[in-house]
C-alpha cells in the first residue's frame, strides 16, 4: 500500500536576488513497511525533502499524497494534526525538552493528540520500556547519556503509533558504538512493522535500510532497493 | 489537549524559572498590595466609623451651628456668621415637637485638667455640659452611681460624672463616688462613672467629664453655640422628626421662607455619608496608583514573556514538530502570563491584607478584608496577564517550526 506519493515536487527559496531550487522536481513513492535511507551531500536538498515529507514545510509546487490525502496545500494547523498523528520525528540533536522527565517528553505528542492523562502515562511508560528505558522514566534528559536520550526521542516518535518514523541523522551526535545500538533499535522497530525514513550521510548507517535514495542538486540521482527485507 | 494540561505545562515552566518568575511578580505584588492595603485600612476605618457613628443610634440626630465635618473647600465665614444655637432652641423643640423622645442640649470643650487633693492631671480631658438626655442620646451610660438629673441642671449643682480613665488617674485606690474633685477652680462632687468604652482609632472615649449644662455655661459663658441632640420616638419617625425639628428651628430662628437653614441637622447616616465623601478621594487616589503600578507590572510581564518566547524558540519548534497547533502554543504562553500575574496578585492580596490590618491595628481597629477589592484586584490581574501575555504568545504561536528547530 502506498504510504507516500510525491509527484514533481519543487521547493524554491526566494532570496530576492536569486532563487534557490532546493528541490527541482522530485517524484517518489514509499510503501508501507519500507526502510529507506535518504543520502546526499549538503545542499543536495536532503533537509528540504525531509521537512516536506515530515509536513513541517510545504512544497512550492507539485503534489504530496500522504495515505491518499493531499497534504501539500494544507494549512499550519492541519499539518500539525498530520505530524501529530502520522509522523514520528527523531532528530540528530535529540530535541528533548530539557526540564521535564523522559516520561513527560514521551507524553508530549499524546498531550497534543488529546489522550487522557491516565492512558498517556500508561502508553508513554510502555514505549519507554520498549526502547529499554523502563528504569529511566523519571530521569531528565541531562541525567541520561546521549544514547539514552536518543532512545527517549525514539520512544517519543513511537508514542502516537505513527505511520512513519522520520529520523534525521539519528546517530550524528553519538559515538559509533552508541550509534550502532540506536541502529539496532531502528532495525527492531522496522521489523515490528514500522515504516522508517533515515536521512544520513554515513554509508554504514544507510546500509541498514533496504532502499537507498541519493539526492543531488535537488534531484533524485539514484533510487535503489538494496534488499527486500532487513536482516540483522 | 485540555486546559488542565496547558495549566500543568505553565506551572512546570514557571517553577523551573523561580528567580525570574519571582522578580517578575514583584511589580504585580506591589501594585496589588498597595490597593488592597489601602482598601483594607479604609474598610477597617469604615467599619469603625459605621459602628461608632451609629452610636448616635438609628433614631438620634443632632442640630448644630456648623457641619460635623467639612468636606472639600468650604467658606467658613458662611457658618461663622450664623446665629448661635441656644438652650432656648432646645426648650422650644422640647415644648413643640411631637415625634421626638429625648431632646438634649450639650456643649463640649477639650483639653481640660482636673484635680483631686494634691494631684492635678494633665490637661487631657474632654468636658461636656449636658442635660439628662445626654446619656441615652450619646449612648454612654453610667455604670456606678447615677447620671445627671434635671434637678442638677435646674439648680446648677456642681456634680460630675466621669469616665473610667479619670477614675484610674485620680482614684487608683479609692471609691470615687462622693469624692470632691477640683475643676476650673471649683469643687465638684463625683456622682457617677460612665461604663468603659472601647478605645478605637487611638481616640479615647473614657476621658469624659460630664457636668450640668447650666454649670458649664457658668464657667465658660452662655455665648457659645450648643449642640442639640434629639431622638425620634421610633426609627420610622426619624425623617418626620427631622422635618419637624427643621420647621421648629426655622420658626424660632425666624428664617424667611425660601432661605437656607442657618443650622445643620445630621444623623449617623449623614455622618457616614460625610465619611464616604472623604474616603472616596483617597480611594480614587489609591486606585490610580495601583493602576499605574499594575500597568508597569504588566509591561514587565510582557517583557519577560518576550524573552521567554525567544529563549524557548527551540522548545516551541519541538512542540510544533510533535503536533502542537497554534492555539496550543498560544494557550500555553497565555496561561503562563496569567498564572504569573495571578500569583503576583494573590501574594499582593495577602501582603495587602496583612499591611492594611497592621495599619488598622495600629489605629486600634478591628480586622477587615475588602473582599470586593480582592476580587477586583484579581480580575484586573488576569486582564493584565492576558493583555501582556497575548502578544508574546501570539508571536510564539506563529513561529515557523523549521526555523525554530534550527534555533540555538
Amino acid at each position: 500500500m502506498t504510504l507516500i506519493d510525491i509527484k514533481n515536487v519543487k521547493k524554491i527559496y526566494d532570496l530576492g536576488a536569486e532563487k534557490i531550487h532546493a528541490l527541482d522536481g522530485v517524484s517518489l513513492k514509499i510503501e508501507r513497511g519500507e526502510y529507506i535511507a535518504i543520502m546526499g551531500p549538503s545542499g543536495s536538498g536532503k533537509s528540504t525533502i525531509m521537512n516536506i515529507l515530515g509536513c513541517l514545510d510545504t512544497p512550492t509546487s507539485g503534489s504530496y499524497h500522504f495515505e491518499g490525502e493531499e497534504v501539500s496545500r494544507m494549512d499550519d494547523n492541519q499539518l500539525a494534526g498530520i505530524r501529530n498523528e502520522k509522523i514520528g520525528f527523531v532528530f540528530q540533536t535529540f530535541n528533548l525538552l530539557p526540564r521535564i522527565s523522559s516520561l513527560q517528553n514521551v507524553e508530549l505528542p499524546l498531550i497534543y493528540g488529546g489522550v487522557s492523562l491516565e492512558s498517556r502515562r500508561k502508553r508513554a511508560s510502555l514505549v519507554l520500556e520498549r526502547v529499554g528505558l523502563g528504569d529511566r522514566v523519571n530521569h531528565k534528559p541531562n541525567e541520561l547519556s546521549g544514547g539514552q536520550r536518543q532512545r527517549v526521542a525514539v520512544a517519543r516518535a513511537l508514542a502516537n503509533e505513527p505511520s512513519i518514523i522520520l529520523a534525521d541523522e539519528p546517530t550524528g551526535n553519538l559515538d559509533s558504538k552508541t550509534g550502532e545500538e540506536i541502529m539496532v533499535l531502528f532495525n527492531q522497530i522496522h521489523e515490528a512493522g514500522n515504516t522508517i525514513i533515515l536521512v544520513t550521510h554515513e554509508e554504514y548507517i544507510a546500509e541498514n535500510a533496504n532502499r537507498i535514495i541519493r539526492l543531488h542538486d535537488g534531484l533524485i540521482a539514484s533510487d535503489e532497493v538494496v534488499r527486500m527485507h532487513a536482516m540483522n | 489537549m485540555g486546559y488542565f494540561d496547558s495549566f500543568l505545562m505553565a506551572v512546570n515552566s514557571l517553577s523551573k524559572q523561580k528567580l525570574r518568575s519571582a522578580l517578575t511578580l514583584i511589580g504585580m505584588v506591589i501594585g496589588v498590595a498597595s490597593i488592597i492595603g489601602i482598601m483594607t485600612t479604609m474598610e477597617a476605618i469604615q467599619t469603625y466609623m459605621e459602628k461608632s457613628l451609629s452610636v448616635l443610634g438609628s433614631t438620634v440626630f443632632q442640630v448644630q451651628k456648623t457641619p460635623f465635618m467639612n468636606v472639600g473647600p468650604s467658606d467658613r465665614h458662611k457658618y461663622r456668621n450664623r446665629k448661635n444655637i441656644k438652650v432656648e432652641h432646645a426648650d422650644a423643640i422640647r415644648a413643640r415637637a411631637k415625634k421626638v423622645a429625648n431632646v438634649g442640649a450639650e456643649d463640649w470643650s477639650f483639653g481640660k485638667a482636673i484635680g483631686y487633693k494634691q494631684k492635678t492631671t494633665e490637661p487631657v480631658y474632654l468636658v461636656s455640659g449636658a442635660t439628662p438626655e445626654w446619656s441615652p442620646n450619646n449612648g454612654y451610660y453610667v455604670d456606678v452611681g447615677r447620671f445627671l438629673t434635671q434637678l442638677d441642671v435646674d439648680y446648677s449643682r456642681f456634680v460630675m460624672v466621669i469616665g473610667i480613665e479619670v477614675v484610674e488617674d485620680l482614684f487608683p485606690f479609692k471609691y470615687p463616688i462622693g469624692e470632691t474633685v477640683k475643676f476650673e477652680g471649683r469643687n465638684f462632687e463625683v456622682v457617677g462613672i460612665i461604663e468603659e468604652q472601647g478605645n478605637e482609632m487611638g481616640r479615647s472615649r473614657n476621658n469624659m467629664l460630664v457636668i450640668p449644662l447650666t454649670v458649664y455655661q457658668k464657667i465658660y459663658g452662655k455665648d457659645g453655640s450648643i449642640n442639640i441632640t434629639i431622638s425620634a420616638k421610633s426609627s420610622e419617625l426619624l425623617n418626620g422628626a427631622i422635618d419637624e425639628i427643621i420647621t421648629i428651628m426655622r420658626a424660632v430662628r425666624k428664617i424667611a421662607p425660601g432661605k437656607d437653614n442657618d443650622f445643620e441637622v445630621f444623623n449617623s447616616e449623614s455622618l457616614i455619608g460625610f465619611w464616604n465623601d472623604m474616603s472616596r478621594n483617597l480611594k480614587i487616589g489609591s486606585i490610580l496608583i495601583s493602576f499605574i503600578s499594575l500597568t508597569v507590572a504588566g509591561i514587565g510581564i510582557m517583557n519577560i514573556m518576550m524573552v521567554s518566547v525567544t529563549e524557548r524558540t527551540r522548545e516551541i519548534g519541538i512542540r510544533k514538530a510533535l503536533g502542537a497547533r497554534k492555539k496550543h502554543i498560544l494557550t500555553q504562553f497565555l496561561i503562563e502570563a496569567v498564572l504569573l500575574s495571578l500569583t503576583g496578585g494573590f501574594i499582593g492580596v495577602i501582603f495587602g491584607v496583612l499591611l492594611g490590618n497592621v495599619a488598622a491595628s495600629l489605629m486600634n481597629l478591628s480586622v477587615a478584608i475588602p473582599w470586593f477589592w480582592v476580587v477586583v484586584g484579581l480580575i484586573f490581574c488576569s486582564f493584565v496577564g492576558i493583555a501582556s501575555g497575548f502578544w508574546p504568545a501570539l508571536k510564539a504561536s506563529r513561529l515557523d517550526p523549521i526555523e525554530s528547530l534550527r534555533f540555538e
